[in-house]
């Protein structure tokens, strides 16, 4: 075994330029692959923070209609609710339209908002000062650090979806419980969008974008949902309940082609970097007749020869993707800075690292295996043949 | 009293097959080679004569006859028995040295005794005896692009004598070597013959090393033609 290693590990040096080039198209492919798996899971970044316990409520008919804010009280009734809490999508205009400056902002119930949501971590001073200022906001770390924002600050939106200029104080910093949980967005109170909007617009006030609804049992979520939505059944706003999770993927679905078309471009990616290596080991292992042959004419078995090419393709494509493993890191990281707005959460997995992992795995094999079958079943004769 | 025959060979035929038709290369060859002889097999291109000898080698199957080797019919082997036969009997000598580029000399000498169950010290010893023994102790950390030909061929020569073989078999072993290099290695399958008694068949073209075997045998079309002493 000692010596079938120190033999491909020196064919590997052989042709130096010719490996170099295999391993940076390793690199390459590898670090593609698993940045574009890195946005495959950062769109779903919603859906996996989301608790088993939690039930979202919205109208039935479309997210844009609001239901009744009433509902909230008739819905804590049910059976198996523990705790209601009502969220509006603000939409404001941070400075301007850039991209850059865009971040969700939403009006909820501030006295048991943060309970819903264990996975903010929240000081109790701050949570107490938020509590106690109506115009009050608390602002996730990851969106503090991108705009600067400190408790004391005051933050101006332009309404969009409720004209006019709304001025918030930062009461506090949320801290996110992980890596994957999300915290660029801004909470504030309810009540101050439904006051303003019983002054400017009294017909949009009471109104509630959505609920979510803690329950006490995530195996009873079906049965709580249908409950719920069976107890506005035939009335002005139908509701449709539905698992946190699923009302997440549902926004993932509506961009499901893109998702799609990156998770294939990964898969390409990788096979292209496979035909790659399976000519090169094609053409090394054409070199190398000879030298096959004068093996198996000292006596070396068929699967010596075989494993001479297997192992130099696995360790080309090993070296190759745990350099590419290594990048991708460093890259993620630029990547996430550039684009932060769009994937709030953009973490390299360890499954992402795993299929980094079995990708160039799987190439170096695959790669390997014809040419390593043609070369352990070359006839001696003919393989001698081959030198001149 | 005669040496006893170290190669038996009886009505020994192979073809090559090309698209549907069989070209004949070897007819009913009968030979027999004693044992510590040393043979030079001759005759023009495609007379068969390196045929013969990947036959003898046990690098290639006939279509029919016998092909003893110490007393064992190799035509009867399967693949990796050959293989396992080729290890423990055989020391080849190619034209073109045929040594892995990425292995030292020393590396290189060791390469056949790695079949074997011999220790690493033991491998060390014998590999260093062999390259000794050609002369090439001082370039056993070389490796075949830092030697010239003849050296080349030397290291070629250590590794084919190395697990001690039954029988060396060496196909046009002057044929890429200008005249000392030549001499040189035709000296050495001289010593290897009458020092350590080693059977050494031989295929070339060149009249001079031919002068190095005991027995001249020719092949014409294949087919046998004549035996007799490399003096006659």
């Amino acid at each position: 075994m000692g010596h079938l290693l120190k033999l491909v590990f020196r064919n590997i040096f052989r042709h130096k330029l010719r490996s170099f080039l295999t391993m940076l198209g390793l690199v390459v492919a590898i670090l593609a692959f698993g940045l574009l798996q890195t946005v495959v899971q950062a769109w779903y970044a919603g859906a996996d923070m989301a608790s088993a316990t939690r039930l979202i409520t919205r109208n039935a008919t479309s997210l844009v209609f609001p239901v009744p804010i009433y509902y909230r009280e008739r819905i804590r009734a049910i059976g198996g609710v523990k705790a209601v809490a009502v969220s509006n999508w603000f939409g404001g205009i941070y400075k301007d339209q850039s991209f850059g400056n865009f971040f969700p902002q939403f009006a909820v119930d501030h006295d048991i908002w943060f309970d819903l949501f264990p996975e903010f971590r929240t000081s109790p001073q701050e949570l107490l000062a938020w509590k106690h200022d109506r115009r009050g906001a608390m602002v996730g770390r990851q969106l503090a650090i991108e705009h600067g924002f400190k408790v004391g600050d005051t933050i101006a939106l332009k309404g969009a979806i409720f004209p006019g200029t709304w001025e918030f104080n930062v009461s506090g910093i949320y801290e996110p419980k992980d890596e994957t949980t999300i915290t660029r967005q801004m909470y504030f109170h309810w009540d101050y969008l439904n006051e303003r909007l019983k002054q400017l617009f009294p017909k949009r006030a009471e109104s509630a974008g959505l609920f979510v609804v803690q329950i006490t049992d995530g195996s009873r979520a079906a049965e709580v949902s249908q409950a719920i939505d069976r107890e506005f059944r035939n009335s002005l706003a139908e509701t449709l309940t539905e698992t946190e999770k699923a009302f997440q993927l549902g926004f993932v679905a509506q961009t499901e082609t893109i998702v799609m078309a990156v998770r294939i471009v990964s898969f390409v990616v990788i096979v292209i970097i496979f035909a790659v290596v399976a000519n090169t080991m094609a053409m090394t292992a054409r070199e190398r007749l000879a030298e096959h042959a004068t093996l198996k004419a000292l006596g070396f078995s068929p699967g010596f020869v075989g494993a001479l090419i297997v192992g130099e393709s696995v360790l080309i494509t090993l070296m190759g993707g745990v350099a590419g493993i290594a990048a991708t890191f460093p890259v993620a990281q630029g990547f996430k800075a550039l684009l932060g707005a769009m994937f709030p959460v953009f973490h390299v997995t360890g499954d992402t690292v795993g299929m980094q992992l079995a990708a160039a795995l799987a190439v170096g094999v695959l790669a390997g295996l014809v040419p390593s079958y043609r070369a352990s079943r070359v006839r001696i004769v003919e393989g001698l043949r081959h030198i001149g | 009293m005669a040496a006893r025959p170290i190669v038996e060979i009886a009505h020994l035929t192979k073809g090559y097959r090309r698209g549907d038709q069989v070209v004949p290369v070897l007819h009913d060859i009968t030979l027999d080679i004693p044992e510590g002889d040393f043979i030079a097999l001759m005759g023009p291109s495609g007379s068969g004569k390196s045929t013969l000898l990947n036959l003898i080698a046990g690098i290639d199957k006939p279509d029919s006859g016998t092909l003893l080797v110490d007393g064992e019919d190799i035509t009867r082997l399967g693949e990796a028995e050959l293989a396992d036969w080729r290890a423990s009997h055989v020391g080849f000598i190619f034209q073109f040295y045929n040594l892995m580029p990425v292995l030292s000399a020393f590396e290189n000498v060791e390469l056949p005794l790695l079949l074997t169950s011999l220790g690493k010290q033991e491998r060390r010893a014998r590999a260093e005896t062999a390259l000794a023994l050609v002369g090439l102790a001082d370039r056993m950390a070389h490796f075949p692009n830092e030697l010239s030909g003849g050296q080349q061929q030397r290291v070629a020569i250590a590794r084919a004598l190395v697990a001690d073989p039954t029988i060396i078999v060496a196909d046009e072993p002057t044929g890429d070597l200008d005249r000392r290099s030549a001499e040189e290695v035709l000296a050495l399958l001289r010593r290897l013959n009458a020092e350590m008694g080693k059977t050494v068949i031989m295929v070339t073209h060149d009249p001079h090393a031919v002068q190095s075997a005991r027995h001249v045998t020719h092949l014409e079309k294949g087919e046998l033609k004549i035996a007799a002493a490399a003096a006659d």
